[in-house]
């Protein structure tokens, strides 16, 4: 149950697109197509589970022991970064084809802060292992849920005649507020 | 380009949000209010004036294959550096801006800043780039925080000049993404004003 609501919660309720503002770059910026889309939520949803897991645990035996958690954020940020590259090696040699899908959004994901913000949340939030893992993945759904209804709204909106001042990126931040107004109707879900 | 004009810059021809839209999370995140908004772009703008000046620096002997990672620890060092005497001197604006000070790190501005700019210039024009740019970011960041304190509770800087409440969405996610875009929308319409002189 308790783990219901963390994913209840991290999906809707307190969406990390459109309610906490994480990843807003890879938002804006790969949401013109709905296959892209889909490839950078996949993405997102394999590294975020990977590098929340490794960096709880770096936190939890390695700077917690010798009282370095101060050092959290460079850590966080070289090991996501190793992490990455690794992944894109191991996923070039084993599975070529999920490579094909999501190799090119791996790249992108080192500066996406989702990332780094859920390795930090799940250490405020202080989860356990299990509930962090649950957090991250259901962060990444959040994300990536997010990032496909506006990949959507964004192929519909080619077809409108908005003025020239609007076009690009002003008319999508506000089709973004708009959404993000929808994702308010879950407020109050769950606690 | 004279000093002059590398320092503006990043007022509003290359200003880091409104035209290049970098950085847009913690912009999003961060400014209910004006106060807020003027706190994470200075602690930004600090970031990167110093990241600039050390990449600037060092940038002779850090081989081209690991450049960005090395960029990334220098800047992850100064984030924590402002992290904790942030946490340490403005405790309140610290607990307000909580997750987005880590974040920084990973603020699109920063690694483009050092990448484009830092690395084939000057310790000197790098430092004034980051200053002008930084400066940018937290005029923006203020102007955004500004309205949205004002639309949504009718005040500025914390002084409330309107009586009743305001109109409460600008305060809350969805009022973010909307003045931004508004925000963005004009700074296209001025951009493009004062080019057209220069096109006919």
């Amino acid at each position: 149950m308790e783990y219901v609501f963390i994913i209840i919660s991290a999906v809707f309720v307190n969406n990390i697109v459109l309610t906490r503002f994480l990843g807003i770059c890879p938002f804006l910026g790969v949401s013109n197509r709905f296959s892209t889309a889909g490839g950078m939520g996949g993405a997102v949803v394999f590294v975020m589970t990977l590098s929340t897991t490794v960096t709880y645990l770096v936190y939890k035996y390695v700077l917690l022991p010798f009282g370095i958690g101060f050092m959290q954020t460079i850590t966080y940020i070289l090991v996501i970064a190793a992490l990455v590259q690794m992944v894109e090696l191991i996923l070039k040699k084993i599975s070529p084809a999920l490579y094909q899908a999501l190799g090119v959004y791996l790249p992108l994901i080192t500066t996406n802060c989702t990332i780094l913000g859920v390795a930090i949340l799940v250490i405020q939030n202080e989860y356990n292992l299990m509930q962090s893992v649950v957090f991250a993945v259901a962060n990444a759904v959040g994300f990536a849920l997010a990032l496909i209804i506006f990949a959507g709204i964004r192929e519909q909106m080619e077809l409108a005649d908005v003025p020239a001042f609007m076009k690009g990126a002003p008319i999508a931040l506000v089709t973004a507020g708009l959404l993000s107004m929808a994702f308010m109707g879950f407020a109050g879900m769950v606690k | 380009m004279n000093q002059w004009e590398n320092f503006t810059k990043g007022f509003l021809r290359e200003n880091p949000i409104l035209v290049l839209l970098l950085g847009t999370c913690p912009t999003l995140g961060v400014t209910t209010s004006a106060i807020n908004g003027m706190g994470m772009g200075l602690a930004t703008a600090f970031v990167l004036v110093m990241s600039n000046m050390a990449i600037s620096m060092v940038k002779r002997f850090i081989p081209d294959e690991v450049r960005i990672p090395a960029f990334i620890v220098i800047i992850a060092s100064f984030v924590t550096v402002v992290d904790l005497a942030m946490s340490a001197y403005v405790q309140a604006l610290h607990a307000q801006l909580g997750l987005f000070i880590p974040l920084i790190v990973v603020n699109c501005i920063i690694l483009g800043r050092a990448e484009a700019f830092a690395s084939r210039n000057t310790v000197f024009s790098s430092i004034i780039d980051g200053l002008g740019m930084g400066l940018g970011f937290t005029l923006a960041l203020t102007t955004l925080g500004g309205i949205r304190e004002v639309l949504g509770g009718g005040a500025l800087f914390g002084h409330k000049f309107i009586a009743q409440d305001g109109i409460l969405i600008f305060v809350l996610a969805p009022g973010a993404f909307i003045a931004l875009g508004y925000l963005v929308a004009i700074a296209n319409r001025l951009k493009g004003r004062a080019q057209r002189p220069a096109v006919s």
